[in-house]
This record gives structure tokens, C-alpha cells and sequence, in this order.
């Protein structure tokens, strides 16, 4: 369970380097540590300087890259070499394997424990890990890998939502507008997944994903966008509000703008996240800083409370369908949880553009399997 | 209407006080039923040594074949059925499941009179719409078909 809320990638920005006009962004730290690297590389390959130390650099990268593919498939391969076992077509009154029935909720419970502590360190919620791994590499049905994944989801904002609205950096009234829209569509968006075929949501879903690793990859973050003047509906709704920024040592005063536009987003946002079980953190993050302008920290904590509620109504869709089975539901919760905590507790020694390359990697790698699952099941592969 | 401050408002705190205590209520009960399920001491619908055959089911299927295995309804239990079969330890799992899925609802009606009072109406009625929903969704009216 994800109940930390990463600021790592929040840019470092001291008051200098805040632009007056409108700080389009300064981007966070690995990715400002990548895109120096390759300025620098590119710079020096074009005066032909090839020393000892890019040399190195190349090396190590290199052996980073490496390494991401190597826990990918480390930490994915034992599941998919038994699921591979284990997914066949299932008679009226199934045969039984008495046996090992715990195996699985105890790779499960290994598997979303080291999920809890990547999804911290790689700033990332839960679910979104969650529901393409495990319907990727496990034999449950994806209708109930949904279903637990948005219990995931919805219990890491449960825990984180409290101490965020208490410290005033989730705010009450950016969330409530944005969630009366997500939630309305998130119950949508469960009855058109649990109405849709199996392979035609596996197929979305890893579309989705994919869509997950462009944006992880190209979005860019604003720590204080410039908001010129709020929009007749922000002003009505008076979604504004004053927080301390530490970095900056100095209160900010925020209001939005665009809310019309960013409300409307929501309704695709909401739908995706009751279609496919995923928290929408990776979506609502960027719509609440860059579309909307509230102030990076801000959105981030707003986006995580704001799961509580729309996974909420999307959870009672798939809890009265009967998508709960408790043997996977709980040693899922227990393991994010658990991981999470480790997860924070490694914050301190864990390298950021590792674990952000990693995520992407497993992303990546999840995306494609859930395709590859879709397509061979409609039998095009 | 109240100042913006730096300190979250009067709802904001109330919200996360009801919160927080739900969720703790959640996940205690949680751990408590699960044991109780998987140490044997509630006999479940589904054996233990049989739900792994049950998982790879579409939802559909999953249930039929739960009744028509173990239940012998009339009806698979969906919606709220699972509270007649509380004595069950896989179904007894469902009660901490509806507290954590639940609380956010008796969240949003905790603070609709107070944004009322303060003549926060827009607020209000956007609350009151969010809850509405919410429950609607909790209560199993508006639930499709599965396939």
C-alpha cells in the first residue's frame, strides 16, 4: 500500500531559479540527472572527446539498463513460469489441486510485497502495478485482479488520506468537485469492464499501460505553474488555498484555472480507472498540476486522496458482482503494506533513476504481456 | 463563509478524523477475519483446498459455480447476500471490505451540514450528489450484468 507520498520528484527549485513569467517546469531530479548525461555525451561526441570517464558513464548506464531487465525478469519469471502451469480451461465443477492451494497466495504475497516497496521508491500508486502484473503472470481471472486491485488502490489512499488532509495538502475543495465526476464515471467504467469480454479489457488495458510508460516518460512536472487568474467556476467553488513550501521557505497562495477542461478530463480518467482497476495517480497528477495549475505538492496529495473516493464507487460495482475472493484480496494488502513500509524506510539509500527506470521497465514489460495475452486468446497471435 | 488559511478547514479535519478511524476499523477487522478464515476456525462456503480451482473463472462462471457447487440457491450470491452468509469464513471477509469501501460515504454525510451552515450551498450540494452516488453504487441498484 502506497501510503507515502514520494516529493523526490519534485524539482529541486530555489527561489532563483523560479522564473517570474511562468515556470513552464524544471524537471525533476533524474530526469534532469539523464537529460544533463546526454547533453553532456552529445555535446562531447560532437567535439570528438572521447576520455576515460564518459567512457565509464556509457558503462555504467549501460549496466543500469542491464540491470532494470534483469530484476524485470527476475521478479516476474517465477510467476509466469508456474501460471503457464496453471491457466487452462476451467470445467462447470472444477477439478482440484488440494495440495498447494497456498502457493499462490503466498507468491502473491511475496510478489505485492516487493510491488509496495517499487511502487514507493518509484513514486508510483499500487494499483497501477498491481492489476497488469498480476493479471499478467498470475492464473486469476482478470475480474478479480481488478477487483483487488482497486481494494489495493483504494486502501493505500485510505491510509495515506487522512495525514494529507490534516497537513492541508490534499485539499477538500480541489477534490470534491473532480471526484463527483470521477466517481460517477469510475461506476461506469466497472460495468462496461465487467460487461466487456475478457480479452477485449486485457487488450485496453494493455494499451493502457503502455499509455502509462509514454507519459511516465514525457511528462514533464510544474512545482508552482503560474496561474494568471482563476476561472469563473474555481472562483464560484473557491478552489484555492495557502501551503508552506519548505524548499522555497515561503507560503504559497494557489488558485486554479481551466477547471471546466480538467473537470471534463476526470470523465475519461474515472472511466479508465473503474474499466481497468488501476489507481489514476499517474492521470490525475498531471491534469490537477499542469492542466488545472495547482501547485505540484499540492496535486500529488490531492490525486492520492482523491482515490479513496473514486475507487470507492468503482469497488462497490466489483464487490456486488461478487469480483472479491478474500485469499487474494488480503495477502494482497498485507504484502503492499508491508512493502510500503520497507519501501520508506529505503527511500533514503535507493537510486532514483534505477528505480524509475525499473518501473517503466516492468510497465513496459506488463503492457505487453496483457497485449500478448488479449491477442493469442483471440487467437491473432 | 470561513478565511483561507493555512491550515485546513473545519470539513477537511472533520472528513479526515472519520476517515482515519474507519480505516483503521477496516484493516484491524480485516486482519481478524482473514485468520479466522485461513486458520480454519470459520468454516468457509469454498474449501480451502478447492478455491484455487475457482479463481481463474470469469466472475460469472465463478459464481454458478460456487452455487451450484456449495450453495444450491437460487440465485449466486451477489450484491449484499454475502451478509446472510457471515458464519462462513470466506464471506465473513466481505464485512471489512464494505467498512473500508464504506467510509468515505458516511465521510461526505458528515460534512454536509457544516458546509450548509456556513452557507457553502454549491459545496453542499456537490457533497450531497458525490453521496448519493456513492451509496447508490454500494447499494448493488445500479450493478451490470457480468458476462
Amino acid at each position: 500500500m502506497d501510503s507515502t507520498i514520494d516529493f523526490r520528484d519534485t524539482p529541486l527549485t530555489t527561489p532563483g531559479m523560479h522564473r517570474a513569467g511562468g515556470d513552464e517546469t524544471t524537471s525533476h531530479n533524474q530526469r534532469q540527472h539523464i537529460d544533463l548525461f546526454y547533453i553532456y555525451h552529445i555535446y562531447s561526441m560532437s567535439f570528438g572527446i572521447e576520455e576515460e570517464t564518459q567512457m565509464l558513464e556509457k558503462i555504467k548506464k549501460k549496466a543500469e539498463m542491464f540491470m532494470v531487465s534483469i530484476v524485470c525478469a527476475v521478479l516476474l519469471s517465477p510467476a509466469w513460469a508456474v501460471a503457464s502451469e496453471v491457466i487452462t480451461e476451467v470445467p462447470m465443477v472444477p477439478e482440484v489441486d488440494g495440495a498447494g492451494w497456498w502457493k499462490w497466495p503466498l507468491i502473491l504475497l511475496v510478489v505485492t510485497f516487493v510491488m509496495g516497496i517499487i511502487a514507493v521508491l518509484g513514486g508510483v500508486g499500487g494499483g497501477v502495478l498491481f492489476v497488469p502484473i498480476i493479471s499478467g503472470f498470475f492464473p486469476f481471472h482478470l475480474d478479480f485482479v481488478r477487483g483487488t486491485g482497486l481494494l489495493v488502490a483504494l486502501c493505500g489512499a485510505l491510509a495515506a488520506g487522512p495525514g494529507l488532509l490534516k497537513a492541508n495538502l490534499a485539499n477538500l475543495r480541489l477534490a470534491l468537485p473532480v471526484a463527483l465526476i470521477a466517481s460517477t464515471m469510475a461506476i461506469v467504467g466497472a460495468m462496461v469492464g465487467l460487461a466487456l469480454p475478457t480479452h477485449i479489457v486485457q487488450l485496453c488495458l494493455g494499451g493502457t499501460i503502455l499509455g502509462i510508460v509514454a507519459i511516465m516518460l514525457s511528462a514533464k512536472k510544474s512545482t508552482i505553474p503560474d496561474v494568471p487568474a482563476a476561472d469563473n467556476l474555481s472562483s464560484a467553488l473557491r478552489i484555492c488555498g495557502i501551503y508552506h513550501e519548505p524548499t522555497m521557505n515561503q507560503d504559497i497562495n494557489w488558485k486554479v484555472h481551466r477547471t471546466p477542461l480538467g473537470l471534463a478530463t476526470f470523465i475519461i480518467i474515472g472511466f479508465m480507472a473503474g474499466m481497468f482497476g488501476l489507481g489514476a495517480g499517474w492521470a490525475n497528477v498531471p491534469v490537477l498540476n499542469l492542466m488545472m495549475g495547482a501547485p505540484l505538492k499540492i496535486s500529488v496529495a490531492t490525486s492520492k486522496f482523491l482515490l479513496s473516493i473514486t475507487d470507492t464507487s468503482a469497488a462497490w460495482i466489483y464487490v456486488n458482482k461478487g469480483c472479491v475472493i478474500p485469499m487474494m484480496v488480503v495477502p494482497s494488502l498485507i504484502g503492499i503494506m508491508l512493502g510500503s513500509f520497507v519501501g520508506v524506510r529505503l527511500l533514503k539509500v535507493a537510486k532514483p533513476s534505477f528505480i524509475r527506470w525499473m518501473v517503466i521497465g516492468i510497465l513496459l514489460f506488463a503492457g505487453l504481456k496483457a497485449m500478448h495475452k488479449a491477442l493469442t486468446s483471440m487467437g491473432i497471435l | 463563509m470561513s478565511e483561507i488559511t493555512k491550515e485546513a478547514t473545519q470539513e477537511q479535519l472533520l472528513y479526515a478524523a472519520i476517515l482515519e478511524k474507519g480505516m483503521f476499523a477496516g484493516l484491524a477487522l480485516m486482519f481478524v477475519t482473514f485468520a479466522l478464515y485461513v486458520f480454519g476456525i470459520l468454516e468457509p462456503v469454498i474449501p480451502l483446498d478447492q478455491v484455487s480451482a475457482y479463481w481463474n473463472m470469469p466472475v460469472g462462471d465463478y459464481l454458478a459455480a460456487m452455487n451450484s457447487n456449495f450453495l444450491h440457491q437460487a440465485h449466486a450470491p451477489t450484491g449484499w447476500a454475502w451478509l446472510s452468509m457471515l458464519g462462513k469464513g470466506d464471506f465473513l471477509n466481505f464485512l471489512p471490505v464494505a467498512i473500508l469501501s464504506g467510509v468515505t460515504i458516511v465521510c461526505y454525510l458528515a460534512i454536509v451540514p457544516g458546509l450548509f451552515a456556513r452557507g457553502d450551498k454549491a459545496m453542499g450540494f456537490i457533497c450531497l450528489a458525490t453521496a448519493v452516488i456513492l451509496t447508490l453504487a454500494a447499494s448493488g441498484l445500479i450493478a451490470g450484468g457480468g458476462h
